[in-house]
């Protein structure tokens, strides 16, 4: 298997850095589609480690300045939670 | 831009891209659908990503068995390189009272007289089929194997591609502004991209279909709710079907990828297409859904999120042409279930803009069914 095969972009939903390109090439040059079919920045880090890398292949394909690109929604919570913990409830405030 | 088309679709969800897709299989040429936004910003893809037969009204049940059959050979007839991620392992609907699995049992009567074979369930049964279900609240279930998941953002895109190789124009991040109506006649739609003549236009777009139909000057009694939905990070399967309950108000499955979804509704949320979520949805989601199934207390949500179901009074989608305003065609107010309903809305819409004889005879779900005072009403729907 050739090396550059095996670049992780995406280390969550471990999808690499010619699959990116791939799916550009076959026209998915708007950040929001490419995140909903290849899972980019969908997984626990939500985009932290492969949204500029991304986005940068995007500028590089599309001409597009990354100054003028708008990264995805981050969406809550922040950090992954366990629901157990949801479930308890944090701060109770106790009569 | 096309200065004119036969056919103008407004909303590029999985409605307006699977009649798309159906009316360029039959040969029409010039169709265009426009899409304020991307590819699934709206409703199509915010849903749970459930596909179920198991309903109340005759309609829903033969819409949603129709657009099964479809989805079980989807990938092959659409052609698409990706993975729909379809997976049938079944749709456990939980009662919590007599009465609820009264209503079950005639549900399940109406299903199995329409070809669906669901059945009634025990709660010995139902932890057959998941074993850590905690039943102490339940007195019985349904159970049809044939329902289960799909991936909404792939599906769609197989859709959006297979009409696109037909010649279908789908034009994102383009609004319509106006639609020109003549003596009771669509001509014609003005969008931020310039305008278009055509004497078709269909509304199918979801969260939005009462704003686009006012742009139209018609007044539909459709209206759009926040409802929310979480995901967990992936982990071994561990959940085979999705587990529903009206009156817990949740659904939750495990799909193919290995994560856990789960949504419930609020109906006092204000009507104002917001679609954020909120952090009260994450509390009352996770107390229920723990107290329901207590090994996901030890999975972590990753992500949440919100979307638009587009209500109407029974629950039931509003299919067909406006009756006062020709070349004007309905496929909205499929009240959370557009996603699943999909394949038969590309069908029986085609169908109808086509003048062809229908699959389904649905005009009980046509416009007037709601002056007329004529309503089913959906009971399962969270």
């Amino acid at each position: 298997m050739c090396k550059e095969k095996r670049t992780v972009a995406c280390r969550c939903e471990d999808v690499t850095l010619d699959e990116i390109r791939d799916y550009i090439g076959m026209g998915y040059t708007d950040l929001e589609e490419l995140k909903r079919v290849l899972r980019i920045s969908m997984g626990r880090c939500q985009g932290k480690t492969c949204l500029p890398i991304v986005m940068r292949e995007l500028s590089i394909a599309t001409g597009v300045p990354l100054s003028e690109m708008k990264p995805t929604t981050f969406r809550p919570p922040t950090v992954g939670i366990l629901l157990g913990d949801l479930a308890k409830g944090g701060l109770v405030h106790e009569e | 831009m096309k200065s004119r088309a036969d056919v103008v679709i407004v909303g590029g969800g999985i409605s307006g891209a699977a009649i798309a897709y159906n009316l360029a299989k039959k040969g029409v040429k010039h169709i265009v659908v426009l899409e304020k936004s991307y590819q699934g910003s709206g409703s199509t893809g915010r849903c749970g990503a459930g596909i179920r037969q198991q309903w109340g009204t005759e309609m829903n049940c033969r819409l949603s068995k129709l657009s099964n059959e479809y989805f079980e050979k989807a990938k092959e007839e659409l052609e698409y390189h990706g993975d729909l991620e379809f997976k049938q392992g079944g749709y456990l609907i939980l009662a919590s009272t007599d009465s609820e699995l009264e209503l079950f049992r005639r549900n399940v009567r109406l299903q199995n007289k329409l070809g669906i074979r669901s059945q009634l369930i025990s709660n010995e049964e139902a932890k057959e089929i998941v074993p850590f279900l905690v039943t102490d609240e339940i007195v019985g279930a349904t159970y049809h194997e044939k329902d289960g998941h799909l991936n909404p953002f792939t599906t769609l895109d197989a859709f959006v591609r297979a009409a696109k190789r037909m010649g279908v124009t789908y034009l994102t991040h383009t609004e319509v502004t106006k639609i020109n109506v003549q003596k009771g006649r669509v001509v014609g739609v003005e969008t931020t991209a310039g305008n278009i003549a055509t004497d078709t236009v269909v509304n199918a777009a979801g969260g939005y279909s009462k704003v686009v139909a006012d742009l139209a000057g018609v007044a539909i009694p459709t209206y759009s709710e926040r409802h929310q939905i979480l995901v967990t990070t992936p982990i071994n399967p561990i959940l085979k079907p999705m587990v529903m309950s009206f009156s817990k108000n949740i659904y939750t499955q495990q799909v193919p990828h290995g994560s856990i979804i789960m949504g419930r509704s609020d109906a006092s949320e204000p009507r104002d297409l917001n679609n954020r979520s909120s952090w009260q949805f994450l509390d009352e989601m996770a107390k229920t859904v723990t107290s329901l199934l207590p090994p996901l207390e030890r999975v972590r949500v990753v992500r949440a999120w919100a979307g638009q179901y587009n209500l109407t009074p029974d629950k039931q989608p509003i299919l067909g042409e406006v009756p006062d305003v020709k070349g004007f065609y309905l496929a909205v107010g499929f009240s959370g279930h557009g996603f699943m309903f999909a394949p038969a809305t590309g069908i029986l819409l085609s169908e109808m803009i086509l003048k062809e004889k229908l699959t389904i005879d649905v005009s009980a779900l046509g416009l007037n069914r709601f002056s007329k005072g004529e309503l089913i009403i959906e009971p399962s729907v969270v």
